[in-house]
């Protein structure tokens, strides 16, 4: 199941009642996938639909394929089954669970018997966090940005899926860059939900949203590569302002010039 | 006639699912709808004019309300039946949950919201743990990795019971519910029975005797140094 499949996306129709902009999206194994638009223009909706695998059951009437079919009830209905891992936006988890235990029940539902994932997991999430997570911490004290890396941490290590769903991963201040590189690992199909000009622009495709539905689905053909380079600078130096800042830096009118001096170590970003 | 039995908390989303399954019912259903509730609905006058379906309230009181849905439970068929009618939907107060209003031939429908606390299954174990479908209402609200380890808290409870995960407001994942209200046999001969014995305290408080202290009370009565309870009367 991990190594070949094809997702298929069949059109459904948008909030005025219009067909959208597209017959059938197919996904691949590596292939990555932004959509953008407008909120309340459909985004989350879509990520929804491919994470339940609608079958024309949701406002939209979307349909969800795999390997050109309707998936089997139990890719929809048993987490251990599921080819589908989603982080959404949430930020808080209202689970009266320590870390530990949520972690371990997931486990018990994704992936039985694999309890050495716990501590593979904890590992990683605190590589995307400022203020490292415990595991006896409760779920429900956890801070913003700290649920969501345990969550980028989980879909990653104990869902371990063909196809990833990532809903806006560049807010609650966790550390981008490094959720960026754990996800080009593994030959996955990436699928994210995204503001940040930098993350929709370096997707092979990018869905554009708007009125509920698809509008038009644009293809990376390199002539936006320039403007990529160039939002990679600015990335950088936003990075090393922001980190600054967070460490309770200071700055006065001349230290901007150092600010614009690129130090090679911040963003290593490759195509996502 | 089919007999559908939907229990569940308080705000858990019992009436969204009951108007999605209303909504989709197959070609040739004739819907009645039975609300049962301590002192306000407003369910059944929604339901009435959003489908044009036969409905009935009946407010318990004093009394607790899964208890009163036992009694009146063969009249409201009777009724579903007088009016030639062959579903008919029975919606829970949802009180204290330790009651089981599932009866045999009935399809036993739990709703639980995905919002309502890891444990809530487990405190609410009589209520899933002889039902046919768990239906977990509220996915949209939380993360994929929490919906996963809530449906795994139901299976701790009820290892075998069907799980259909829901945003009941949009009707998302609702087909298997309707596949297998679909597939439900109607009533067959035999006498209708409770499916587990419930604990009604058929006491004095129930009917509204405000005295605290077991020397104020009749009935099934505890004091407490006694290991279990007793019956006090007549």
């Amino acid at each position: 199941m991990t190594e070949q499949f094809t997702l298929t996306i069949q059109s459904g129709k948008n909030r005025l009642g219009e067909q959208e902009g597209f017959e059938n999206i197919e996904i691949k194994p590596g292939n990555t996938l932004s959509i953008v638009g407008p909120t309340g223009s459909g985004k989350t909706a879509l990520i929804n639909d491919i994470e339940t695998l609608a079958q024309g059951d949701t406002v939209t009437g979307r349909r969800i394929l795999i390997n050109g079919e309707e998936p089997p009830e139990s890719f929809v209905r048993e987490p251990a089954f599921k080819p589908i891992a989603m982080i959404t936006q949430n930020t808080r988890c209202l689970a009266d669970l320590s870390v530990k235990e949520f972690l371990l029940m997931h486990i018990r539902a994704r992936k039985p018997g694999r309890e050495d994932l716990l501590e593979e997991t904890i590992a990683l999430a605190n590589t995307f966090t400022g203020e490292a997570i415990s595991l006896n911490s409760r779920m429900s004290g956890l801070s913003g940005g700290q649920t969501r890396s345990l969550m980028i941490a989980d879909a990653l290590v104990i869902g371990d899926t063909p196809i990833l769903l990532l809903d806006e991963i560049e807010n609650a201040g966790i550390f981008k860059d490094r959720v960026i590189q754990s996800l080009q690992g593994g030959n996955k199909a990436v699928i994210l939900v995204t503001h940040d000009p930098y993350l929709a622009l370096t997707a092979d495709r990018r869905i554009v949203m708007k009125n509920g539905g698809v509008a038009s689905v644009i293809e990376a053909t390199g002539q936006e590569q320039h403007l990529i380079e160039d939002l990679a600078l600015i990335e950088d130096r936003l990075h090393q302002i922001r980190e600054k800042l967070r460490q309770g830096a200071a700055f006065s009118s001349t230290s901007s010039k150092v600010l614009m001096t690129p130090t090679g170590q911040g963003l290593q970003l490759n195509r996502v | 006639m089919k007999l559908l039995i939907i229990a569940g908390p308080p705000s858990g989303g019992k009436t969204a699912v009951i108007r999605q399954v209303i909504k989709n019912l197959p070609e040739g259903s004739l819907p009645a709808f039975l609300k049962i509730d301590v002192v306000h609905a407003t369910e059944d006058q929604e339901l009435a004019e959003e489908f044009d379906i036969p409905v009935k309230k009946i407010y318990s009181g004093d009394v607790c309300p899964d208890h009163m849905g036992i009694l009146v439970l063969e009249d409201a068929l009777r009724w579903a039946e007088s009016l030639s009618r062959n579903i008919l939907i029975i919606e829970s107060a949802g009180l204290c949950l330790r009651c089981t209003p599932y009866t045999t031939y009935s399809l036993g429908i739990a709703v639980v919201s995905a919002v309502s606390g890891t444990n809530s299954p487990l405190k609410m174990a009589p209520l899933l743990a002889l039902a046919d479908v768990a239906v977990v209402t509220k996915t949209d609200l939380v993360s994929q990795a929490e919906k996963e380890v809530f449906r795994e808290s139901i299976r701790k409870v009820v290892p075998k019971i069907d799980i259909v995960e829901t945003n009941a407001i949009q009707g998302t994942g609702l087909r298997y519910l309707l596949r297998r209200i679909a597939d439900h046999p109607d009533i067959g001969p035999d006498q209708i029975m409770l499916r587990g014995a419930p604990p009604l305290g058929v006491c004095t408080v129930c009917i509204g005797k405000k005295e605290i202290g077991w020397k104020n009370h009749f009935g099934v009565i505890r004091p407490l140094d006694m290991p279990e309870p007793l019956y006090r009367g007549d």
